[in-house]
Order: C-alpha cells, then sequence, then structure tokens
C-alpha cells in the first residue's frame, strides 16, 4: 500500500519524502477537523447533566 | 578447485537471494496490505486519543476563552458610561433579572477564581451536545431552571475532561470561595457552599431549592453540575453556591475580578 504509494509519487527520494510529509499533514488536518469530532459524538458519550 | 567452489557458493548464497527478496518485497500482497490498513488505524486511535485527552482540550480552552472576552468587550462597550448618580454606587438595588436567552446562545460568562486566575468561560442556554461538545461554549444552561436575578436555581452543566473540560479542578472549591456570573447587565457575586455526589438520575440537585420538591424558593443559588470521576460518567459532582451580591454594570468591574473582567 505504502510502496505502492512511494512508486507513484514523481521526482527524487528526497521530494517523494517531502510529499508524503504534506500528504500526512493534510491527512492529520483532515481527521482533526471532521472526523474526530464525528467519533466523539458517535462513541459513548460524557455525560455531564442530571437527567 | 575448492576456491572455485567456495566463490561459486557464494555468488549462489549472496546475490541470488538479494534477487529474490527484492521481487519478494515489491510485490503487493493481501496481508501486507493488510497489515499496513491495521497499523494505520492503531496509529489513527492513538491519534484519536491525543486529540480527546489533551489536543481538543487545549483548543477548546482557548477558544471559550476568546469567546467570553468578546462577550465581555461587546457589554462593556454597550453599556452606560459610570452611573451620574452617586446614591446608586452605594446601594446597588435589587439585582436585575437576566432575560431568557435563545437556546444555543452565549448570554452570560461564568468566572471562578479558584479554577485558575484568568478562568473565565461563556454560558450558553440549553444542555445539548450543540452547547456542551463544542468547542466555543461548552457550558449550558438548564433551560428549566431560573436565572441569575431570581428566587431559585441558576443551574449549568459543563465537562470534567473534554471540550475544555471547565469543571476539571470543581472538587478543589473551599467553601467561601466566590463564583461570578457575568451578564450584560452587571455581575452576581455567589459564594461556594457545599458539594454533594449524586446518580446521573439525581435531579433533584437542579430544582429550585435542591433536593426539595414542591418547595418555594426564597434564595438565589447557583448549582455547577458535571461527571464525576475523571473520564468517566458514572455518577455526578454537584457544586451550590448562594447569591451573595450585585454589581451593576453602571459601577464597573467588582475589585476581586477586576483584572480579568476588564477586556482591553
Amino acid at each position: 500500500m505504502y510502496l505502492a504509494l512511494w512508486r507513484l509519487l514523481p521526482g527524487a527520494p528526497w521530494l517523494r519524502a517531502l510529499q508524503l510529509v504534506v500528504l500526512a499533514a493534510l491527512v492529520l488536518t483532515a481527521l482533526v477537523l471532521w472526523v474526530f469530532p464525528v467519533i466523539d459524538h458517535l462513541t459513548a458519550p460524557q455525560d455531564v447533566t442530571v437527567e | 578447485m575448492a576456491k572455485a567452489a567456495y566463490n561459486r557458493d557464494m555468488t549462489e548464497s549472496v546475490v541470488e537471494p538479494r534477487r529474490r527478496r527484492r521481487s519478494r518485497r515489491g510485490r503487493v500482497t493481501v496481508v501486507g496490505v493488510l497489515g499496513e490498513i491495521l497499523m494505520t488505524g492503531g496509529v489513527v486511535v492513538l491519534l484519536f486519543l491525543g486529540w480527546q485527552l489533551w489536543f481538543n482540550n487545549v483548543i477548546s480552552t482557548n477558544e471559550q476563552a476568546t469567546v467570553a472576552d468578546d462577550l465581555s468587550h461587546e457589554w462593556a462597550s454597550a453599556a452606560p458610561t459610570a452611573s451620574a448618580d452617586p446614591v446608586q454606587s452605594g446601594d446597588p438595588g435589587t439585582p436585575v433579572v437576566t432575560s431568557t436567552p435563545d437556546a444555543g446562545t452565549a448570554f452570560a460568562n461564568l468566572i471562578v477564581p479558584r479554577l485558575g486566575a484568568d478562568f473565565k468561560r461563556p454560558i450558553a442556554q440549553g444542555i445539548g451536545k450543540a452547547v456542551l461538545d463544542n468547542t466555543k461554549l461548552g457550558m449550558g444552561h438548564y433551560p428549566d431552571t431560573q436565572l441569575p436575578g431570581e428566587p431559585g436555581n441558576f443551574a449549568l452543566a459543563s465537562h470534567r475532561s473534554a471540550y475544555g473540560g471547565a469543571f476539571h479542578n470543581i472538587h478543589q472549591l473551599v467553601v467561601g470561595d466566590s463564583i461570578w456570573v457575568e451578564t450584560a447587565d452587571g455581575w452576581y457575586k455567589y459564594i461556594y457552599r457545599s458539594m454533594e455526589y449524586v446518580q446521573a438520575s439525581g435531579v433533584g440537585v437542579i430544582l429550585p431549592v435542591p433536593q426539595s420538591p414542591g418547595t418555594a424558593a426564597t434564595q438565589s443559588i447557583i448549582t455547577l453540575t458535571t461527571c464525576n470521576p475523571f473520564y468517566s460518567s458514572a455518577e455526578r459532582i454537584i457544586a451550590y453556591g448562594v447569591f451573595d451580591s450585585w454589581y451593576p454594570r453602571a459601577d464597573g468591574p467588582p475589585a476581586e475580578i477586576a483584572t480579568i473582567a476588564t477586556v482591553s
């Protein structure tokens, strides 16, 4: 999977590594902004109210 | 003869397997991809925990402080300048009753010096996820309970260890600590009195007179509810405060919280 990605990326090894870092940063941003809040609301809530 | 055989063996044992190994590494196998997916999933789970327990709290704390400061600033600039009537400064009179806020709207700030020298968080109307699980709000007012300035119970809920964890150190409150509520009208001072632990079903804590159904309220109190223990919602920890005094906005912020109440 990651090897295929490595081969898919163009350029010298250092350029590919740079692209991987950028991709990882994008994925992390997407996780924090959209995925984690949704997962947090779907998983067991930490209830703080009395009802 | 023996030396030549040795060389041939060397050729076979070093070069051949290396070529074979490289071709095996280059092949995409089901097990290999599955392994990579599982490892990626493990990393994502760890990242989620880091987000939930640390990063989201840092972000929420900052954003909630900003919202609270913006509210203070808005109220300060909207309020009339210092009262022209000097008599009013000595006797603030009866506290103004906060008007019923719209659901999901931040209408007050909670300031508790014991919870941090700069502890100021916005209070929004409602206790749904839209308020409590919100990086910009995080603290909600039980809509069926009373509001500052009127007899009864001003009951609030917030997280202990998520979305800014406003009430993280609520157990450190000491009898006599001041609990301030800032609204557009001014500042309401409550004095922390007692703590109680109840089950999640313990709705008696948000009655006008806590744990006394059917009793008419004569005094104003504030009730803070959150979960207990940390990182669990097995129980609720409840902090009660009794209304002490009222400071109209026109007279300026009270001395005790002057530094945090005054926004530059």
